[in-house]
């Protein structure tokens, strides 16, 4: 019966894209007509065929739903290695203009490659890495089956969709022109229902579990899907100018826009980019040193000082606009209270291994894990220092603020991942350990040197052209001319894309490592697989 | 008073207040009496269930130590 209403919704979201294709106003809105006709067409034939055939019985309770897990593991993989290459590509750009090619003008020239980059590594790279290990993590920590069945697959293939749609759209032109919130409308839309789903199936995990208590990775994952719920409703407050096209306005305007969308674009960092990542934390660093969480009471008073400090913190994005001071004030006072919850998060992480500090020696996972801690500690005391009013001053505009994001982003979520990655990929697959270590190694310190010459030449040349945009002479006049900035940040730009550059190398090697694990490790034996399933008396 | 004002004035008193309260009241409540165990065995929560969700018909809680 499901079938018969399914057949009828695809049917017609097929028909309604092929008109919308056909009165489409802009090429990236019919591209996007297309795309999702071909995909609504494919499923339609694919349901189809499938209708009024046998069902198969129905999955037993008794074990984990690791398939869309093991979907999750290689879309990660897959979308970091483009997001790394994007990213690879438009820095060399940087560095040489004339990649920006002739014929490819209005396609991957920088401007459109750059919100590409940006949403590869966060969305696509970071969603998924989020999504698959929450879905992971919930399960095993709420010692029960997820919720929904097959919602949980269209909350991974909705998020891909939204994923190839916003793609295709920013290189063809759709973009709101809002920082990590370039999706225009329609794919705001596809993307809040995914939304809905991966709330359900995460919060209908909870409810059913078998744990008396809430382990704290999941109020971090919990309070990360929640809140980005509510900052993409706020910030995509937009009215399309045609249903038949990509174009929309947004409700608000002026520096009310404004700090709207770094109330966005702030906790996009806070709450996707770090709480959703503190529950890999909580989860994958105990799990790695095989022992608990080094102090619980910590962990939920990092909790609720981080959830209640970082939502007041955009507004040192906007030091010096026409947003009030008191505003700003408060941004900044509030980004320098969250040292205190960061630094917090980042010593219970660390101190975690006390006692099994030899582990760094011998594991290279847990030292990928503890890196990606330090650079946590390093970036949260960095962003606060550059959130105070004078320091802003110089770094704001500068390559610092890109240096600095990369620290985080490369630091931080990429290294947290790849070790998150590591250790699913043999407990999915079934295998009794990676493929090589050594391998692990060389991408822990390809990644390492590539991020250190990545925020180290970001540090010279932002600062560098901080004080050369306000060098002034004795007569009151400016001495520097902007390109002269441009033109003395080459060098640094090349060190740049060189530390991008091993940072992709580490990541295709993980990626190599991950395949032959699948394909050659040795698979756990039947014995010590049904030893492990018993809980231990 | 307009309802930008209104609001800002219920933000930064009453709603702080409470905020603050709440927050106090959550450092207080984890210091209770009896909660190190309470925390022991949460903190123990990723250590087990790794392979299989714990049966229906089994005991609640897997034994632990």
């Amino acid at each position: 019966m499901l079938n018969y209403i399914k057949l009828i919704v695809l049917g017609v979201v097929a028909l309604f894209a092929l008109i919308a294709a056909n009165y489409a106003r802009d090429v990236a809105y019919m591209v996007n007509a297309l795309t999702i006709f071909l995909i609504a067409a494919g499923l339609f034939l694919w349901t189809l065929r499938n209708t009024d055939e046998p069902v198969p019985p129905k999955v037993r309770e008794l074990s984990y739903m690791d398939d869309v897990v093991r979907a999750g593991v290689i879309a990660t993989a897959f979308w970091g290695v483009v997001g790394f290459a994007v990213g690879v590509f438009i820095a060399t750009q940087l560095a040489f203009p004339a990649l920006n090619f002739e014929w490819a003008q209005g396609f991957a020239n920088f401007g459109r490659l750059r919100p590409l980059h940006t949403s590869a590594v966060i969305f696509a790279f970071g969603g998924n890495a989020l999504i698959c290990t929450s879905f992971y993590v919930v399960q095993r920590t709420s010692a029960t089956r997820l919720w929904g069945g097959n919602l949980a697959w269209w909350v991974f293939w909705g998020y891909q969709l939204f994923i190839v749609l916003a793609a295709t759209g920013y290189l063809l032109g759709a973009t709101q022109s809002k920082e990590y919130a370039e999706p225009e409308w329609y794919v705001d839309w596809l993307l809040t229902v995914v939304w809905v789903a991966y709330l359900l199936v995460f919060v209908g995990t909870i409810i059913k579990r078998k744990e008396p208590h809430i382990y704290v990775a999941n109020w971090f994952y919990l309070s990360f899907i929640i809140t980005v719920a509510m900052l993409h409703i706020f910030n995509n407050l937009s009215i399309p100018v045609s249903i038949w096209g990509s174009k929309s306005v947004q409700v608000f305007s002026g520096v009310q826009d404004a700090m709207t969308q770094w109330w966005y674009g702030h906790n996009a960092v806070g709450f996707f980019l770090t709480a959703g990542f503190l529950g890999m934390m909580y989860y994958f660093v105990p799990k790695q040193a095989e022992r608990p969480v080094f102090s619980y009471k910590l962990s939920i008073v990092h909790f609720w000082a981080l959830i209640f400090i970082y939502i007041w913190a955009g507004p040192h994005h906007l030091h010096y606009t026409a947003l009030p001071d008191w505003a700003s004030t408060l941004g900044m006072v509030f980004s320098i209270i969250l040292w205190m919850p960061s630094w917090g998060g980042m010593i219970n992480g660390l101190m975690t291994l006390s006692g099994a500090w030899d582990k760094l020696r011998t594991d290279p996972i847990m030292r990928m894990l503890v890196i990606s801690i330090g650079f946590y500690g390093m970036s949260t005391f960095e962003g606060p220092m550059m959130s105070i009013r004078a320091v802003n001053s110089l770094s704001h505009y500068t390559d610092w603020t890109i240096g600095h994001v990369h620290s985080g982003a490369l630091g931080w979520n990429g290294m947290i991942t790849f070790g998150a990655l590591y250790f699913l990929t043999p407990k999915l697959w079934n295998r009794e350990r990676l493929y090589s270590l050594s391998l692990v190694s060389w991408h822990f310190w390809l990644a390492t040197i590539g991020i250190v010459l990545y925020a180290a030449s970001m540090w010279v040349t932002g600062i560098m052209e901080g004080l050369m945009w306000r060098e002034v002479d004795a007569n009151g006049f400016l001495v520097n001319s902007f390109a002269d900035t441009v033109s003395a940040k080459f060098p640094m730009y090349v060190v740049r894309a060189l530390g991008g550059l091993l940072y992709i190398s580490g990541a295709i090697i993980m990626c190599y490592n991950l395949w032959m694990t699948v394909k050659r490790a040795p698979a756990v034996e039947a014995e010590t697989a049904t030893a492990h399933a018993t809980p231990a008396e | 008073m307009d309802t930008y004002s209104a609001l800002r004035h219920f933000a930064d008193s009453w709603g702080l207040l409470a905020m603050f309260l709440f927050f106090v009241g959550m450092i207080l409540w984890i210091f209770r009496p009896g909660a190190r165990r309470t925390h022991d065995d949460a903190a123990s929560i990723p250590l087990r269930n790794d392979t299989a969700p714990v049966a229906p018909s089994a005991p609640e809680k897997p034994a632990q130590k």
